[in-house]
């Protein structure tokens, strides 16, 4: 019923150890912000449950992660599978440079799916879905770059929903844009919940008490406090937390 | 004068001293350049492009060479660039971690320095005499392949890194693997980077004479090669001979010989400053 649980997750980048004994479930259907200072951690843990620290030089890590009841790092997880049932959307908008109609199907054109009726109905699907249709209907075939950075963004989270996720992954997915541009990511977010479960980092601590369900506080690397979004900013039950969220450091 | 205006001496000073040696080397270029063509450019014409080596100056022509030279090309980067790329992609995307690439990794630049007459030597050993290979246009490009190997490898990782990570990173979010990542984004983003660094190598293997000498490649071919199996010889080769020669006619020939792999070679840098051009309007992150 949890759709993503970790326990006593440590993570190493070499001697240093940036996360330390965290657990916590994610129910489905959800927003989860995850908030901290810079260097806490939250991004790391984020790109724990697609397995995009995999890359990292000196990474290493112990404990259990399940989305579904499934270990993510046991040995019979194929990565490129899990990454498309747990989609990510970035801090920069990094549309690749190509169409817009060619950003969107790129997941299921590597999954070898060529069928162009099924490839259309894709693409309108999801820009619908990301709230782009409208502005970009009549030149699919221009290049993402000329978008500007909202829809960029926009169009990436329409790139993550087209490989059919149930996860969505976002590292600061708004901290790039202008106010407009952050409020329609905002709403769209609150449209996302219905179908996906959504954790999202985030610096921003109206934007966590806007968005989010609950919310995960870290701090050096410890989970310190993860409580409803509504308790952990008017009644939390540590002071660090309190501290954080009022400003009075961070 | 004050201490201000011995700053404002010294920083004009300084600005044509190096406005003066930038000079030298331009003007060494623009004499060469000048002397070549007065020499030789009287001689350049369809007979001198069409015939072959002769005994006489006025009847000799550079068609073989200019062949051989083509042939080279083409021969080298058949071999050169697939080995070459490869072994980029690989340094880059795969093999980052592990000692044994960084063993690679220095060993490849150590490559880079070698000088080019011990490539010959390796090559006559390897190619000519163990593969049977004698003094063919295919051992030459080999040879030649072995020398700019270093130069496409480096150029391709530069290319390649060039690729933002966060293009990497959004392609494997999408479920690609490696392999398709590299195949869809980052071959694609730096093929304009790793074509110009091609170009550059491939100009300056046929520029190259000293390994082509130990390999055997001969001053006077009477035929144009047709099968890389055959004898060849190649511009430089033909400048060479013509110029260590003691009649006047010849160096004439060898000044015009010495323009046509002059267009040559600027034609192939040119292509490559051009897709450099191309390539970086196209593609901004």
């Amino acid at each position: 019923m949890y759709k993503i649980r970790t326990t006593d997750v440590n993570v190493f980048y070499g001697d240093n150890h940036v996360i330390k004994n965290v657990s916590m479930e994610v129910m489905p259907n959800t927003v989860t912000a995850l908030i901290g200072p810079s260097g806490c951690g939250k991004s790391t843990f984020l790109r724990l449950l697609n397995r995009m620290n995999d890359y990292i030089d000196g990474f290493s890590m112990t404990g259990n992660i399940f989305v579904d009841n499934n270990e993510i790092y046991s040995r019979k997880t194929v990565v490129e599978e899990l990454r498309k049932k747990v989609g990510m959307v970035f801090q920069k908008p990094n549309p690749f440079p190509k169409s817009i109609y060619e950003n969107v199907v790129y997941g299921l054109r590597i999954q070898g799916i060529k069928n162009k009726a099924l490839l259309d109905e894709t693409v309108e699907r999801c820009l619908v879905q990301a709230a782009l249709w409208n502005e970009v209907k009549d030149d699919l075939k221009k290049s993402a770059l000329a978008l500007s950075g909202g829809q960029q963004q926009r169009l990436c989270i329409a790139r993550t929903l087209a490989v059919e996720p149930t996860v969505i992954l976002m590292d600061e997915p708004a901290s790039a844009l202008d106010p407009i541009s952050t409020s329609k990511i905002e709403e769209l977010i609150y449209e996302l919940k219905n179908k996906y479960t959504i954790i999202i980092v985030t610096h921003n601590m109206q934007q966590a008490g806007r968005v989010s369900d609950r919310t995960a506080f870290f701090y050096m690397g410890d989970l310190v406090e993860y409580d409803e979004t509504k308790k952990i900013f008017t009644n939390p039950k540590l002071e660090r937390t309190q501290n954080y969220i009022t400003g009075r450091f961070g | 004068m004050s201490n201000a205006d011995w700053n404002r001496l010294k920083d004009n000073v300084f600005k044509y001293v190096g406005i003066a040696c930038t000079f030298v080397g331009l003007l060494m270029l623009a004499i060469f350049l000048i002397d070549i063509l007065i020499k030789g450019v009287g001689r350049l014409d369809w007979q001198f492009l069409s015939s072959l080596p002769s005994r006489m100056a006025s009847k000799a022509g550079i068609l073989p060479a200019l062949a051989g030279t083509m042939w080279i090309m083409v021969v080298t980067a058949v071999i050169a660039i697939p080995l070459g790329v490869s072994a980029g992609i690989y340094l880059e995307e795969y093999g980052k971690k592990s000692r044994f690439a960084s063993i690679l990794e220095i060993n490849i630049n150590n490559l880079a320095g070698v000088p080019s007459i011990i490539y010959g030597l390796l090559g006559v050993e390897i190619f000519s005499r163990v593969m049977g290979l004698g003094g063919s246009l295919l051992a030459g490009s080999l040879t030649l392949a072995l020398l700019i190997l270093p130069v496409i490898i480096v150029s391709t990782r530069e290319a390649i890194r060039a690729v933002p990570k966060t293009i990497r990173e959004g392609s494997f979010a999408l479920g690609a693997t490696k392999w398709q990542t590299i195949q869809h984004q980052i071959l694609p983003a730096s093929a304009g980077g790793i074509l110009t660094g091609v170009i550059l190598a491939l100009s300056r293997a046929i520029g190259e004479t000293a390994p082509l000498i130990v390999i055997g490649a001969l001053a006077y071919v009477a035929f144009v090669p047709t099968t890389p199996m055959d004898d060849f010889s190649v511009l430089p080769i033909q400048i060479f001979n013509w110029v260590s020669r003691p009649q006047k006619e010849f160096h004439v020939n060898a000044a015009a010989a010495i323009i046509v792999l002059l267009v040559v070679t600027f034609l192939m840098n040119g292509i490559a400053v051009y897709l450099r051009n191309r390539w970086q309007k196209k593609v901004k992150w």
